[in-house]
């Protein structure tokens, strides 16, 4: 069916984006020593849709599994080494024109080397640095701890001399004579007592106390105090809050539990003298030590650097060609080996355009991998349907994606997208008419396309990566909605005397500006658009609303009918005569004998001047046809006119719901008788038995089925046309509602702040208007009308032929590595 | 407020059991147990787990992989889906979700104990823990020598307490004795757990109070049979019983007085949900028992989610997420020591 279709298509000039690309399945048997650089080749142009032919396997089961598990491991080195720069502060340049010439097997090699270097350089800085935090800590403890051994100790002298001065006067016979015992004991006892210092994290600090308190009954003196900033752990490698201890005890038992707890809470304990004079040699000693080591440091840091320097330089080729191999296997992996195991055969499809280039591809590969024979291309004959693959440009391809959000194009349908191109923006412009807020959404889509170059390379916002993707749909909605302005003449609302001054004025002084009763016609029509003398006028509103309404009913019965006309362009493509004789053509009575009229009789109403009364004509066509029009006669005949139309449309419907149901059980019935006579034919046998037996499978005839279908499909035709029409109405709506808002803004911000005639008010109201002007009329507008627009085409447009269930053509690329990885 | 928790349920709980629901989706299929059963090398199955939800834990795991770590990433992931959602909870979903961790809490403490008792680093036994049951000052386990400072120093602090009353005795820690502390606060923890959700009601209590009866009921047969054999009186075993689910009252009495697996098998198939299991297992043997065991509550668990607004699927999620962690740490075992034919004797399908 589809292959006949080239030659059906003749009636139209040829136009890439209103059919999709003819496809065909191609077979290639490739040499195995070949495929690697074939597929690579392939994957240059990415002209072809490989088909899975081992989707039963599982991924380990295949071929190139072990390749695949090479190209993972060396992605995750590559991810280690990205990680590690980005660790150090280096961000890997972004050029990719060199095209590296290492291979995968050297690369593989190199890596690991790298890796291995990069580890030992790690470790080695690390333990430097374990070792150099320890420092730091004991310094902190020697610091800390030296100050409460200070502190302690002028106390305990002060204590003493206190003592000893309260002593001194009063010498009496209550003073304990054995006061000098008592500290001698004292003393005797605190030689038993041991003590530990370090630090514990500040989080567990209550925790460590309480368990000690409970380890030892109570019999512990516990001094902390914090540390004004955090410092790096020597074995987490990470900043934390700290406290210094010093914890008192006696006994072994008791040192051994502390100790374990110590252990159990992390808290890193440091040797620490109790005399004074050591602990200061300490302190020197340690500073010393700590200066040696930070040079050390510095040096494997800059070491590390240079490493990652050079790592950094090569670590986008690196990066693409890992990427490329993986892919090629990816790709290999889908085509089924061949028994003799001497060659791979692959499946796919590829545009007929492109099978120059393929074969091409295919030779150049034999040639440069010395292989002895070159790969065979042979295209398939099938019943599948092909993907649909559209050639867009940077131009069409957003409004090719407004059409496929929808739904896919079946193979070779008509694609709206065409019009799309041109229809879209001009709805939006519809509901969206302001030349004003036109330019103001000219200049930012002016932006983004000067800006392309550098945008599309860089990742984007969710929001500003759309606007931006869609920023040629934006430029033709804002030059049209400039165009809409013009003729709505609105300019953030205020109409201008653009083309000519308004051919309207005052018959004398006394008649007021709210109204159109003294005014009198004294030149010519204005020439474009919509004068501004209805501006402001009491009748304006029902002046547009008018106009707007007709509008939007001739605008919406015009896309109607070019959506059956549509129709008739692919039932004639796909040869399908029932559906434009049963179909097309009642279609087309039905939609325009009720609301083509309609449309006539609009356009004779604008062109006569005629004050008939259009509700009236159309509700009583239908309630009393036979009836007199009277006033509401617009032209001659006009009654028998409209008993014709109301006559055809009636016989329309049953015209659409019934033969066709009819006639496809006829022609079911005739290919089935036929069937049965076909294996006798002789030599085609092969051929003939495949295609009655595909047929077969995918329609198993059901009268009733089939004409629930039509019916269903009559219904929403019959209604449709009424409830579509009225849909177009939304055009008129939103234009109404973007119009009367923009006109608050601007006299009820703008003119009252102005009426102030105070500067700050004056300001005030300007940022307020342009705040409402941007925020509301701009963003919101534009996407409600934006939305508004799309479901026009969408579902009054579309329904009339689009049938939307094909799928999609994803060749394998190189191109798109990119994109899909990150 | 039974039947009407449907309208309310939303507000605070529908969130995260939309979540848990999407992660239950994200589950091992038997499509995916079917291909890593027929990996060859641990790094298959590392490819084939990297397409699954699995992968951002593991891809970057270099090349020669352990079970272990294998293991250890798979935890990690729940423990961070777990994290996730105890944050985004509310009372009283979060006090559920942490009693699903006490089990794990239990099971460490025992586990640190019983290795300081062997003399095992304190630093080595940390990282066996299971990440779900830890708790601040666990590490401090270490320090106790008997039951009563292990309550007084360091668990008097964690949601265990309570369940220590019945425990506490000053006799030096053995192997013996924790084992028993083990079952008395296993059964605590199930008896707590079983009343906190009877006090949640409707639909959770419903199917909370079938899942742990049936855990209960698991315990007391494991308890048997371990028992059969030792030291214990029938008295004390008796003792270690929960108080509730299917064999209680009377199911104990006669467990309590078995002398062998036969015996066991003999109460057991009164009860009929139980008999299937049993049946399935020829005489004297026990060793399929877990297995058995496992797959009927699987089957529990994954039923647990046919019904809406209630807690019982986060305590399904997790089980279930455990037993497919335990499923792939098996299959790993297998293929790393090359006992292929072995992979089906242990791995429990869900769904």
């Amino acid at each position: 069916m589809a292959d006949h279709g080239g030659g059906g298509g003749g009636c139209c000039p040829p136009m890439d984006l209103f059919r999709s690309e003819p496809m065909h399945l191609v077979q290639i048997i490739i040499p195995i020593e070949s495929a690697h650089l074939t597929a690579s080749y392939l994957g240059d142009i990415g002209l072809i849709q490989f088909k899975d032919l081992n989707a039963e396997k599982s991924p380990f089961q295949r071929t190139y599994a072990g390749q695949i598990k090479r190209c993972g491991e060396m992605a995750r080195k590559l991810r280690y080494f990205k990680d590690q720069m980005s660790k150090a502060g280096l961000t890997p340049p972004v050029k990719t024109e060199a095209k590296c010439d290492i291979s995968l097997d050297d690369l593989e090699v190199k890596l690991g080397d790298l890796e291995a270097e990069l580890i030992e350089i790690n470790a080695n800085s690390e333990k430097l640095q374990r070792g150099y935090n320890e420092l730091v800590e004991y310094k902190l403890v020697l610091q800390k701890a030296g100050e409460f051994f200070k502190a302690a100790h002028t106390s305990a002298v002060a204590q003493h001399r206190e003592a000893v001065s309260e002593q001194a006067p009063e010498e009496s016979l209550e003073t304990p004579l054995l006061t000098d015992q008592d500290s001698k004991t004292d003393q005797g006892k605190q030689v038993k007592l041991g003590f530990l210092a370090g630090l514990v994290p500040k989080a567990k600090a209550v925790a460590f106390e309480r368990i000690l308190f409970r380890a030892t009954r109570g019999n512990v003196f516990l001094k902390q105090a914090a540390l004004e900033e955090a410092v790096v752990d020597p074995s987490l490698g990470e900043k934390v809050e700290k406290n210094v201890f010093l914890v008192f005890f006696s006994g072994e038992r008791a040192k051994s539990k502390i100790l374990k707890i110590c252990e159990a809470f992390g808290a890193n304990r440091y040797p620490f003298a109790e005399d004074l004079s050591k602990q200061e040699q300490s302190i020197t000693e340690v500073s010393g030590r700590l200066s040696e080591l930070k040079t050390t440091i510095d040096a494997g840091l800059l070491h590390r650097g240079n490493l990652l320097q050079t790592i950094g330089e090569q670590y986008e080729q690196w990066n693409l060609l890992v990427r490329r191999e993986k892919a090629i296997y990816h790709t290999l992996n889908m085509l089924s080996i061949d028994v003799t195991k001497k060659c791979l055969v692959a499946e796919g499809w590829s545009p007929i355009y492109a099978t120059e280039e393929i074969q091409d591809a295919l030779e150049r590969a034999a040639i440069d991998s010395n292989s002895q024979v070159g790969a065979i291309f042979q295209v398939l004959h099938t019943k599948e349907l092909p993907p649909t693959f559209f050639r867009t440009n940077k131009f069409t391809d957003s409004f090719q994606t407004i059409v496929d959000a929808y739904g896919v194009a079946k193979y070779q349908e008509a694609n709206p997208g065409v019009y799309t191109v041109v229809t879209f923006p001009f709805l939006f412009a519809v509901m969206f008419g302001d030349w004003g807020h036109g330019i103001c959404l000219l200049l930012a889509t002016l932006f983004l396309i000067f800006k392309e170059k550098k945008y599309s390379t860089q990742k984007l916002g969710d929001i500003m990566e759309m606007t931006f993707g869609g920023r040629y749909v934006i430029l033709l909605m804002s030059l049209f909605s400039i165009y809409t302005g013009l003729i709505y003449n609105e300019f953030f609302s205020v109409p201008f005397e653009l083309f000519s001054p308004s051919a309207y004025a005052c018959r004398d002084a006394a008649c007021s500006e709210a109204t159109t009763i003294g005014l009198i016609k004294v030149r010519d029509t204005y020439p474009f658009g919509v004068d501004p003398a209805w501006h402001g006028s009491r009748s304006e509103l029902p002046f547009l609303n008018s106009l707007k309404m007709k509008m939007s009913i001739l605008i919406g019965v015009v896309q109607m009918n070019l959506g059956i006309i549509m129709s008739f362009f692919n039932a004639l493509y796909f040869r399908n005569p029932v559906n434009i004789w049963f179909q097309f053509i009642p279609q087309m009575i039905f939609l325009n004998g009720l609301f083509g009229y309609l449309s006539v009789l609009i356009i004779v109403k604008w062109c006569t001047g005629s004050k008939a009364d259009l509700y009236h004509v159309m509700i009583y066509m239908f309630l009393s046809p036979t009836d007199e029009l009277g006033e509401n006669q617009l032209f001659a005949n006009q009654k028998t006119v409209q008993l014709v139309l109301l006559l055809l449309s009636l016989i329309a419907v049953p015209w659409m719901l019934l033969p066709k149901p009819f006639i496809l059980k006829a022609q079911h019935n005739r290919t089935h008788q036929g069937q049965s006579y076909t294996p006798l034919e002789g030599e085609d046998e092969s051929l003939q038995v495949e295609t009655p037996h595909d047929s077969h499978d995918h329609e198993e005839f059901e009268f009733s089925e089939v004409f629930v279908h039509q019916l269903i499909h009559t219904i929403e035709f019959v209604l449709g046309a009424v409830s579509n029409t009225a849909s177009y109405l939304r055009l008129w709506a939103l234009s109404l509602a973007h119009s009367e808002l923009s006109t608050v803004f601007y006299e009820k911000v703008l003119l009252l702040a102005w009426g102030y005639n105070n500067i700050i008010i004056l300001i005030v109201g300007i940022i307020v208007f342009i705040f409402a002007t941007v925020g509301v009329l701009l963003v919101m507008e534009t996407l409600s009308a934006f939305l508004h627009a799309l479901r026009l085409h969408w579902v009054e447009f579309q329904n009339k032929f689009y049938e939307g269930d094909g799928y999609k053509f994803h060749p394998f690329s190189f191109a798109s590595l990119g994109d899909e990885d990150e | 407020m039974y039947g009407f928790e449907a309208m309310t349920f939303n507000i605070h709980g529908g969130y995260l059991e939309a979540i848990v629901r999407g992660h239950r989706s994200g589950l091992l299929t038997a499509a995916d147990y079917n291909n890593l059963c027929q990996c060859e090398t641990l790094d298959d199955i590392k490819m084939h787990l990297t397409a699954t939800e699995y992968g951002p834990y593991l891809q970057n795991e270099p090349s020669p992989l352990h079970t272990t770590t294998i293991v250890e990433k798979c935890t990690l992931k729940l423990v961070d889906e777990y994290k996730h959602m105890l944050c985004q909870a509310t009372e009283p979903l979060s006090t559920f979700l942490e009693y699903i961790t006490y089990g794990h809490m239990i099971d460490n403490v025992v586990l640190i104990v019983t290795g300081t008792l062997h003399e095992r680093d304190v630093q080595e036994l940390l990282e066996k823990c299971h990440p779900l049951g830890m708790f601040d000052s666990i590490a401090t386990l270490a320090v106790a020598q008997n039951m009563r400072e292990l309550y007084r120093l360091v668990l008097v602090d964690t949601p265990l307490a309570p369940y220590f009353s019945e425990c506490i005795t000053s006799e030096d820690l053995d192997d013996m004795n924790i084992e028993i502390m083990r079952n008395t606060l296993y059964k605590a923890y199930l008896e707590d757990f079983y009343q906190f959700c009877q006090k949640l009601g409707g639909a959770t209590a419903e199917i909370m109070s079938d899942l742990l009866a049936f855990e209960a009921d698991r315990r007391a047969v494991n308890i048997t049979i371990n028992s059969i054999g030792t030291e214990l009186t029938r008295d004390d075993r008796r003792k270690l019983y929960s108080s509730f689910g299917l064999l209680y009252p009377y199911g104990h009495e006669e467990l309590a007085i078995c002398e062998d697996i036969d015996q066991v098998r003999a109460v057991m198939e009164k009860y009929p949900p139980y008999q299937p299991i049993f049946s399935k297992l020829s005489y004297g043997e026990s060793q399929m028992l877990d297995k058995a065991f496992y797959e009927e509550e699987v089957k529990r668990l994954c039923l647990s989610f046919e019904q809406q607004f209630h807690y019982a699927v986060f305590f399904a999620y997790m089980r279930l997420k455990e037993q497919e962690i335990r499923n792939l740490m098996w299959i790993s075992e297998c293929v790393a020591q090359n006992q292929k034919s072995r992979v089906h004797d242990s791995v429990v399908f869900i769904f």
